[in-house]
């Protein structure tokens, strides 16, 4: 995959570029708005990281110039402005997703996977892990020949774990995307629910599924 | 500080003012004084009055009125004259006409007499007959002004009369009439009484206008000193103000005059000021003290991993211990920031939403977290409860409040095989409020902590052994404040009720009475 850094902290950018290259990714810096904006005309990215304040041409008015010339490649924007207003202001001006600073790079990484993927635009009417089915249009899931009964809320939680299976969704990704919610919960709410599907889905099979990724989050992955 | 103050001395690189040449005799007269320092704009006491604002409307309104007093008069005198002249001239029409009908009737003999007789009178009119060759035949005119008996009509000149000793020329006006065989008659008023008159009214005019611009300048002299006085009194409070005293307020007079009111406001914006000020310096000390001790847990750890690791597996886990750490710090960095947005107001992004389904959401989301806990979440939230505000606040508020009531709501005692106890989270709607409450049947805080515990940072003896900041309490009231609502916290018998008032129609309703 291919990445584009544009971030003005010279310190910050090393480290995430040198990240990405060491999960095989391939990754570019340019340490201002003009020079990021050149970038990403001239080459092909799958994703842009893009920082929101930044010398010469800030973050907002770079992807308003890109969107405008009808380049769609997916933009992670990146802030120290963490508010809710401000991510707003963030999607709003044609970014996918919004992560604030600090962050940690198994976020930033789990983000930029699902980003890169769901530029594929498709969406199955059903998911497929091993032996594990999820039709999305009647709402049934089953392991084998075993039925698995679900309630909405897991079913949802499930389906997003599947779309992305074999990446990693860290809790927050979870909590925007399965709950809608942008906020920290104190405590580790997710994890139980985690452990709730996990003994439906997971706790009568030999091969487990869902896994935890620790210090990131958690993948649904096929074993084979 | 007047607005010429500020442009005595201008910036650097803006061109000087122009000094009008009010300025430039004001800076001759009172020179600027180099002892008196910056404070007082380098000028005397005298010089600092004179720079006043009531000073110089004194002037302009004691110029305005002189000029338009001066007006008036010049009127006045002016008409005055107009009259006198008008009488003079009647008078002396009528005594022509008078006198030329005796002519008529009686010849010149008559006439003569007539006048002669007149002319002998105290105080009388001029007369003066003459031939048709000029000379004087009779009158009581000595000498007269040139070639003013060769034109008939009116005319103002100089003249003597006969009996005047002392033989100084005065001012007439008056008219020439040609009779019929050539003699022309003359009669005429002196005219040094109207002069007279309009000296007087001019003299009394400038006098009364010297005085009052005299009164006027000691007036405005007073005034401007009087102000001036309670002006430099604000100052000096105002200075001690800025060198740090913020307990200092300005003074009132109690006259309820303008500068009252700009110093009861003044004041009230120092109170506000003293509070946030306040505020502020117990976050600093509170931020200090509550991110220096993980700060220093963080150091400590490594250093210690530093000092006796003796591999990568222990190297690793101080690493990832270290992370946790600094995770928590950020947490807890996070929810300082916001609430120190939610008490600035600057969080105020504003919509409708329903607080009912905010309240299931949150039910779903944390039931399973309490049943795992032994405790059971009731959703008591019928119907919607409309509300304006920060949505995403007012979620993270809540989820606080769910969040405590999960940690602290277990009963004393309670084993996981007896009854289960309840956290019953409610949303409706009363009147204007939309009321959010979240009960337990935990130990609940003793009424004398409760105001204790929404502080920044506090956290109760038995609560240290759960993880959290102990910032959850004060960001639900900085939200609920921020809405223009407030937090209850209420006793369950037995446990906590933490009640959520928030206005409906956003944060513009005051806050609900006790």
């Amino acid at each position: 995959m291919r990445i584009l850094i544009v971030e003005d902290d010279r310190d910050a950018a090393d480290y995430i570029a040198r990240a990405f290259r060491e999960v095989g990714h391939v990754a570019d810096h340019a340490a201002d708005g003009e020079e990021g904006l050149a970038l990403a005309f001239e080459r092909e990215y799958d994703v842009l990281v893009v920082d929101r304040m930044l010398p010469k041409r800030d973050g907002l008015s770079l992807i308003g110039e890109l969107r405008g010339k009808k380049v769609e490649t997916p933009v992670l924007i990146l802030s120290a402005l963490g508010q809710v207003d401000d991510r707003i202001k963030g999607l709003r001006a044609g970014g996918d997703d919004y992560l604030p600073k600090p962050y940690s790079f198994a976020e930033l990484l789990a983000r930029v996977e699902v980003l890169a993927r769901r530029r594929g635009g498709r969406e199955d009417m059903a998911y497929r892990v091993g032996d594990l089915e999820l039709d999305r249009l009647s709402h049934r899931v089953s392991r084998g020949t075993e039925e698995i009964m679900l309630q909405p809320r897991e079913f949802r939680l499930l389906e997003y774990l599947m779309k992305h299976a074999g990446q990693v969704v860290t809790r927050t990704m979870l909590l925007e995307n399965v709950w809608d919610y942008h906020f920290d919960p104190q405590t580790n709410v997710i994890d139980v629910h985690i452990s709730r599907l996990r003994s439906k889905i997971d706790k009568n099979f030999a091969q487990p599924l869902l896994h935890t990724i620790r210090g990131a989050g958690y993948m649904v992955r096929d074993p084979k | 500080m007047t607005q010429s103050d500020v442009a005595i001395t201008p910036p650097e690189g803006l061109p000087a003012a122009k000094p009008t040449w009010l300025r430039r005799w004001r800076d001759r007269l009172f020179p600027a004084d180099p002892a008196i320092g910056p404070q007082s704009q380098g000028y005397s006491a005298f010089g600092k009055i004179l720079r006043t604002t009531a000073f110089k409307l004194t002037l302009v309104y004691l110029t305005v009125f002189a000029l338009f007093a001066a007006c008036l008069l010049g009127y006045f005198a002016w008409n005055t004259r107009r009259l006198i002249t008008e009488q003079i001239t009647r008078t002396v029409d009528v005594e022509i006409v008078w006198l030329a009908g005796q002519y008529e009737q009686g010849g010149i003999r008559r006439l003569a007499s007539i006048v002669n007789a007149r002319a002998r009178r105290p105080g009388s009119s001029l007369y003066l007959i003459t031939t048709f060759s000029g000379d004087g035949l009779t009158g009581n005119i000595a000498s007269l002004g040139e070639g003013v008996m060769s034109r008939t009509g009116w005319s103002e000149t100089i003249y003597r009369r006969i009996d005047d000793t002392e033989g100084s020329e005065h001012h007439a006006l008056v008219q020439v009439f040609e009779l019929s065989g050539g003699f022309r008659l003359l009669v005429g008023r002196d005219l040094d009484e109207r002069e007279r008159l309009y000296d007087i009214v001019i003299a009394a005019g400038q006098w009364s206008i010297a005085l009052v611009i005299i009164l006027g300048i000691a007036g405005g002299f007073f005034v401007a000193r009087r102000v001036l006085r309670r002006v430099d009194a604000i100052t000096e409070t105002s200075r001690t103000i800025m060198a740090g005293d913020l307990s200092g307020r300005l003074p009132v007079s109690g006259a309820d005059d303008e500068l009252d009111r700009l110093g009861v406001n003044l004041n009230i914006m120092l109170e506000r000021i003293e509070a946030l000020m306040k505020g502020f310096k117990e976050v600093s000390d509170n931020i200090a003290h509550d991110l220096k001790t993980p700060l220093t847990r963080l150091r400590n750890r490594s250093e210690e991993a530093l000092r006796t690791a003796k591999g990568e597996a222990d190297y690793r886990a101080a690493l990832e211990a270290t992370i946790d750490e600094s995770d928590e710090l950020i947490r807890t960095f996070n929810a300082l920031l916001m609430i120190a947005r939610a008490e600035s107001g600057s969080a105020a992004h504003l919509s409708d939403f329903d607080a009912a389904e905010l309240v299931h959401g949150l039910g779903e989301l944390y039931d399973p977290l309490a049943d795992e806990k032994g405790l059971i979440l009731k959703i008591d939230a019928e119907g919607a409860a409309q509300l304006r505000g920060n949505r995403e606040l007012v979620t993270q508020a809540l989820s606080n409040l769910v969040d405590n009531a999960i940690k602290y709501g277990r009963p004393v005692g309670m084993t996981t095989s007896g009854t289960p106890a309840e956290i019953v989270v409610k949303a409706r709607t009363e009147g204007d409020y939309v009321l959010l409450s979240v009960a337990d049947n935990g130990q609940g805080i003793a009424e004398g902590d409760r105001a204790h515990v929404v502080e920044r940072f506090v956290r109760l003896e038995r609560s240290r052994s759960e993880p959290g900041s102990g910032l959850g309490l004060s960001l639900v009231s900085a939200v609920a404040r921020l809405h223009g609502g407030e937090l209850r916290l209420e006793d369950n018998h037995p446990g906590l009720r933490a009640v959520l008032i928030l206005p409906r129609g956003g944060p513009h309703l005051p806050t609900p009475a006790e």
